[in-house]
């Protein structure tokens, strides 16, 4: 129980990750398109296949994979100090994101060594793009009672039948992993789920964009109409997609991308605030947001070095994950108060349509990658509650 | 290994009993002669003084500890003074910081000074100097909160004056009182946990029930992210810089109002009890919030800090945390 809490041991990033900082920011300093703030703050919701290619010339796309299949190798600080830096950057990752940090280590884990050799190098060179499938319309936080089916086919494969909703940037993606039931039904709960890859191009299978309260349409909804797979579609063990998809979500949760989230906003007022004449009045509101910023860092941190050491902090990731949500949410609600104080200002444009755009799909933060009750309830768990 | 030594004479000597009687008004002696006589006063004096010099990282390990059994006496200060004063000129005294020195016509005055009750020798800053003031003959300002130690002190009597070294006695005393609250925090989480597990309504453990796991959940966020807050700012050199001081204490002063709200909403009634054990850590907790500046306090500091670097926000919280 208050093991969970000794679980967050003060680590700090070691040297060869700081060095490596230099590198990201020259990097970026020359291929990173220049974009006003409220296009930044979309981040990892940006889609430029060419800044990711240009990444993965660099070596940066599936840092994490190993040499021999174009990965860069790098350990989980190095990984945190390159996601980091693209993302107080504001750089546009979509196109590459989840690859590198979700669909290429699972892959690296649990593939055969053909699935391997046909993908990594792919996802390492940029020309692999993939989208996660795990929430379908009656199944989001209940993510166990999924209803898309594999059945085995006659030649060794499976017809895929059904659809997957809420899925990133699939529009852009040549595949996605679907976790989908491949037997049983669904009162079987997490029993029976395997994760497929499903090369989007196939016939049967339909993308359609779902466009959002801020204009945007990077969420889709995708149908499978019996859609022919091949045997090797199957990653890992048929049955063991739960298992697999929870190993998987520990990176994803505990990460800096659950702390920076509305960073480009906080950024752009700062810089604001500082060639207005009241700034003097913020200083508080600036200096709690630092403090609580440095606190989410150090537990973050602390779960790379978890993450390093090649452990699984699937607990701590949620609660790191939970309490970051809550402070990524705070700073447009902040802000934008701020920006409503005097009806008669003007307000820097570019500042009000980042606000704007932050403040819109902040609601998102608590719902992606686990909602904050799913959340609250693995932390409770982890405390021997359950 | 220096605060496994320690707790096993804190578990001993500093019980909750001896806690309440010390704040009652009982002789502090014998639990500060205990743990003095063991050395534990002179953890960072150098070595070439006959001290530990434990390095600082270390010392937060003990300092969380003195929060955590709620220790009645100022011995966080009095072990920190022999970092901060000149070789061999700490006094054998039960030593306190005062967070504040307003000079007076007669004399000096420092509001609410931790432990100020007791206390028998204040260390001061005037912004010139070190002032090192003798209790013998100050006038106490009792704050009037009950089973409260801390106290306004008055002097009239000279103090002695050591070299100022920046500001570190200000830095000293937002990062003690950071880890204190920490290591409170810590405790009372400990408590309120066991009590969702151990309390039965409906016919089944408040623990249970969702409501509870939830407020649960979100309090160990608060105290684990207060824990490293604090820890951060006890990092490389001999003494916590004050931006990283700033950083700990306006994070763990901010998370004293939740954690304190929902160790006693899932305690219940019980828990607001002199009685009971939590109200020694959340009585603490709310003090500690004040000690030494609150987050408001401490806020604008930062906010100053961070727009006077001209660096974005990340950039500035990770030159702090690297330092």
């Amino acid at each position: 129980m208050a093991n969970l809490l000794d679980n967050f041991a003060y680590a700090t990033v070691p040297p060869h990750a700081q060095a490596f900082r230099a590198e990201v920011r020259d990097f970026l300093a020359t291929e990173m398109p220049t974009l006003p703030a409220d296009v930044r703050a979309r981040s990892w919701m940006g889609f430029d296949a060419g800044f990711s290619r240009r990444l993965a010339a660099r070596g940066w796309v599936g840092v994490t994979l190993p040499q021999e299949f174009g990965g860069a190798a790098l350990d989980a600080f190095s990984r945190f100090v390159l996601v980091e830096e693209l993302l107080t950057a504001g750089a546009p990752v979509a196109g590459h994101w989840i690859a590198d940090r979700q669909s290429g280590p699972l892959i690296a884990k649990y593939g055969t060594p053909a699935q391997k050799a046909f993908y990594l190098p792919r996802i390492c060179a940029g020309e692999a793009f993939f989208c996660i499938g795990m929430s379908e319309p009656n199944s989001g936080s209940d993510l166990a009672s999924v209803g898309t089916r594999a059945t085995p086919a006659a030649d060794g494969g499976w017809r895929l039948n059904g659809r997957k909703i809420w899925t990133t940037n699939a529009q852009n993606c040549q595949y996605m992993i679907a976790l989908v039931r491949s037997s049983g039904d669904p009162q079987d709960r997490q029993k029976g789920l395997s994760q497929f890859i499903v090369d989007l191009s196939l016939p049967g299978v339909t993308v359609r964009p779902i466009e959002d309260l801020t204009g945007d349409a990077h969420f889709t909804e995708v149908f499978f109409d019996d859609v022919s797979l091949a045997a090797d579609a199957l990653v890992g063990a048929e049955g063991q997609g739960w298992e697999q998809v929870n190993a998987e979500l520990a990176f994803e949760r505990s990460g800096p991308e659950r702390l920076y989230s509305s960073i480009v906003l906080l950024d752009r007022w700062i810089e604001v605030l500082r060639d207005s004449p009241d700034a003097s009045r913020h200083l508080a509101t600036v200096g709690r947001f630092a403090a609580h910023l440095a606190a989410l860092r150090h537990l973050s941190v602390s779960c790379t070095a978890r993450l390093a050491a090649g452990e699984s902090p699937v607990i701590e990731a949620a609660l790191v994950k939970d309490i970051g949500t809550t402070f990524e949410q705070e700073i447009p609600a902040v802000i934008s108060a701020l920006l409503g104080e005097d009806p008669q200002a003007d307000v820097d444009a570019e500042l009000l349509r980042t606000c704007a755009y932050v403040s819109q799909v902040a609601p998102t933060y608590s719902l992606r990658g686990g909602t904050r009750e799913i959340l609250r309830g693995m932390i409770a768990r982890g405390l021997g509650l359950r | 290994m220096f605060a496994e030594a320690l707790e096993d004479i804190l578990r001993d000597r500093c019980t909750p009993a001896v806690v309440r009687a010390i704040e009652a008004g009982d002789d502090p002696m014998l639990l500060w002669s205990a743990i003095a006589e063991a050395g534990f006063l002179e953890l960072l004096a150098p070595e070439s003084a006959g001290g530990a010099g434990l390095p600082l990282d270390e010392f937060f390990e003990v300092a969380l500890l003195l929060g955590r059994y709620a220790v009645p006496l100022p011995l966080a200060q009095s072990m920190a003074a022999r970092a901060l004063l000149p070789e061999g000129a700490c006094p054998a005294a039960m030593l306190t910081f005062a967070p504040g020195l307003r000079r007076e016509a007669d004399g000096w005055c420092c509001p609410q000074v931790p432990f100020g009750a007791i206390a028998t020798a204040v260390l001061a800053d005037d912004g010139d100097a070190l002032l090192l003031f003798d209790c013998q003959d100050a006038q106490r300002l009792p704050t009037g909160v009950a089973h409260s130690q801390a106290a306004g002190l008055r002097f009239t009597a000279e103090p002695q004056r050591f070299a100022r070294d920046g500001q570190a006695l200000r830095a000293w005393g937002a990062a003690l009182h950071a880890a204190l609250i920490a290591g409170a925090m810590a405790r009372a989480f400990e408590m309120t946990l066991q009590y969702g597990n151990e309390r039965s309504q409906f016919g089944k453990s408040i623990g249970k029930f969702q409501a509870i796991q939830h407020q649960l959940s979100v309090m160990a966020e608060q105290v684990a992210a207060s824990r490293l807050a604090a820890r951060a700012a006890f990092g490389a050199g001999t003494a916590p810089g004050l931006l990283q001081a700033a950083l700990a204490k306006a994070r763990t002063s901010e998370a004293v109002v939740p954690v304190a709200a929902t160790a006693h909403a899932v305690h219940g009634a019980i828990g607001v009890t002199a009685e009971y054990d939590l109200q020694l850590y959340t009585r603490r907790l709310q003090e500690w919030r004040l000690a030494h500046g609150s987050e408001a306090h401490w806020h604008p500091v930062i906010g100053q800090a961070l727009l006077d670097s001209g660096a974005p926000v990340a950039d500035f919280i990770r030159d702090l945390a690297a330092a």
